[in-house]
């Protein structure tokens, strides 16, 4: 063998065996999660909030915490569809010509989309002093509404790209206004993609610790209006986690599970719309 | 060009129309105003510790002691750099190895198969990854100091470079594989067609046609792993020093703000110090950023 194809081979296998090592680490994360996690896992952990000496290893379970992710997610995730999907929309419909200003935009949307959690999560508690409100819900809901709109107005952005611009101008031919064209043709051919751009922000609202550190505080009970402070899912991983006593840690385990599988499910809900659309859609391409 | 036909200027669709594009327009304002808000916002807050010293005084001092109002960010801003330097090392020549394992050495169908597989790794949050890394790399990082015979706790320097390398990776894979999949095939053909084996093609054709697609990834790594707070905090030990060598806990500026949040509010000038960290990040994260995503911008011209 020569010298060329020794190297040839060389590399091959290295790369070839550093693919496999990666998805060995990858799977190695979600074997100990599960290895660690289920002997701890009981029906009383998603069914119960904290009750007395939870902390020190006595009942209940984090129920407060995924409520509580749910609300803030959810919240947030619904103030961000009303910024982010007229603004997805204007920038493929009425901006559609201006492209070098519309490159721009993309560009600063992508370095908000770059901007770390915890940037956002300072930033939420400033606004936060300045209107007055405590630690709360919604203070929570703020923060991740706008740490969310550009991850989903790009994620929407992308999806409305693709739409054939024949359509507008057929949309357009027949007599149809410019919001009639975005709301009536592009947003409901897009529907199932803009789904996915929803989900993906979700995800992220849900995983998202840092940037309510500050703003959402945290309780063992579930939240019964915006003003209430509220506990949330990696939050309350983080804060079990950091306990001396075993116990406690177990339940970290249990927790990390649940959010895991959260997230899993939404996810995989994402790619199988996603699949959905592209059986679907009448040109391959798009 | 195309335009919207003019319609009668009463009627319910022109108002419909009018009220419909002062929201789409008042929602791209806000998104657009919203960075700038960021910077002041947190340059406001950060202002009284600006004006009680000087810019560089707080940079480049080494003394943190809120108490007595010492604010030096030079332990954070060594414990930051340390830590996304070890992460890239780790991260930068696995998922390139794998990007081009996946894209070029690799069969079509096993691209399809693995490219669901790290869109979800991506998406799983950083809490998760901190579960991981105190379960498992604690004791191996405590295990590998005491083999060179070095005593530590395991929570460092270095388990926090691997937590953030390993999160990182999937990705900035991501990204390389749309580096190395937006290749023109032609210029791959051309080299074959020469003569040359498929290594000497990566090396000599596609990594230097998508070098600056490659560096734009690995910067987009770097932004990515300066602002990981949850899971560095978790692994990396949390103590104001100047790590000697990898084994020694470190404290980045992420984790400063993270960890202090709750009693900021009784010192004076600790919030504004820590506003100041939120914003030294922010300009931080987002020079890189826009260094990064200019090139791509660039590249994908």
């Amino acid at each position: 063998m020569n010298r060329k194809s020794l190297e040839e081979q060389f590399f091959r296998r290295l790369t070839q065996l550093t693919t496999v090592l990666l998805f060995v680490v990858l799977t190695w994360i979600i074997a100990t999660i599960l290895y660690r996690g289920i002997p701890a896992m009981s029906w009383d952990m998603i069914t119960k909030v904290p009750q007395g000496g939870f902390y020190f290893g006595k009942e209940g379970g984090v129920l407060n915490a995924i409520i509580g992710s749910f609300y803030l997610a959810g919240g947030a995730t619904l103030c961000a569809i009303f910024v982010s999907l007229p603004v997805a929309l204007f920038m493929n419909i009425h901006l559609v010509k201006y492209q070098s200003f519309l490159t721009r935009i993309r560009l600063l949307l992508d370095i908000l989309w770059g901007v770390p959690a915890i940037v956002y999560g300072a930033f939420g508690f400033t606004l936060m002093l300045y209107f007055g409100l405590r630690a709360s819900l919604l203070a929570g809901i703020i923060t991740v509404a706008i740490m969310i709109c550009p991850i989903m107005i790009r994620a929407m952005d992308e999806v409305l790209r693709t739409i054939p611009r024949g359509l507008m101008e057929a949309s357009y031919s027949l007599g149809s206004t410019r919001t009639e064209t975005a709301f009536k043709i592009y947003a409901r051919k897009a529907l199932p993609g803009l789904t996915t751009a929803v989900l993906l922000a979700l995800g992220k609202g849900i995983g998202d610790a840092a940037a309510v550190l500050f703003t959402a505080g945290f309780t063992d009970y579930i939240p019964e209006n915006l003003l209430q402070p509220t506990a949330t899912l990696p939050l309350s991983i983080f804060f079990q986690l950091s306990s001396p006593i075993e116990a406690v840690r177990e339940r970290a385990y249990a927790a990390a599970i649940i959010l895991t599988v959260i997230i899993l499910l939404f996810s995989l809900t994402g790619r199988g719309i996603s699949t959905l659309y592209k059986k679907y859609s009448a040109n391959g391409n798009d | 060009m195309i335009s919207a036909l003019k319609i009668k200027q009463t009627g319910s669709r022109f108002w419909v129309d009018r009220i419909s594009t002062t929201w789409m327009l008042a929602g791209l304002f806000f998104i657009l105003v919203v960075p700038f808000a960021i910077f002041l916002g947190l340059l406001i807050k950060a202002l009284p510790l600006l004006y009680d010293q000087s810019l560089w005084a707080i940079l480049s001092g080494t003394e943190w002691s809120p108490m007595r109002g010492n604010f030096g960010f030079l332990p954070f801003i060594v414990g930051s750099v340390l830590v996304t330097v070890l992460a890239v090392c780790f991260s930068a020549p696995t998922s390139l190895m794998a990007a081009i394992y996946i894209t070029q050495f690799a069969p079509k169908r096993f691209l399809k198969l693995v490219h669901p597989v790290i869109d979800i790794l991506a998406g799983i949050p950083s809490v998760i990854y901190g579960v991981w890394g105190v379960l498992t790399i604690i004791p191996l990082v405590a295990g590998l100091a005491s083999w060179f015979g070095i005593s530590s706790t395991g929570y460092s320097i270095l388990a926090g470079g691997i937590v953030l390398a390993v999160m990182s990776t999937p990705y900035v894979l991501n990204m390389l594989i749309e580096v190395f999949r937006s290749m023109p095939i032609g210029l791959k053909e051309a080299s074959l067609s020469l003569g040359s084996t498929y290594w000497e093609c990566i090396k000599h054709v596609l990594l230097r046609k998508g070098l600056s697609g490659i560096l734009a990834a690995f910067a987009l790594g770097v932004s990515n792993a300066l602002g990981n707070t949850i899971a560095v905090l978790m692994v990396v030990g949390n103590r104001v020093q100047f790590p000697s060598n990898v084994f020694e806990a470190g404290y980045p500026i992420p984790a400063l703000i993270a960890n202090n949040y709750g009693e900021m509010m009784s010192i004076p000038l600790y919030d504004s110090a820590l506003m100041f960290a939120a914003l030294l990040l922010f300009v931080m994260v987002t020079f890189f950023n826009f260094a990064s995503r200019y090139f791509i911008q660039k590249y994908e011209v």
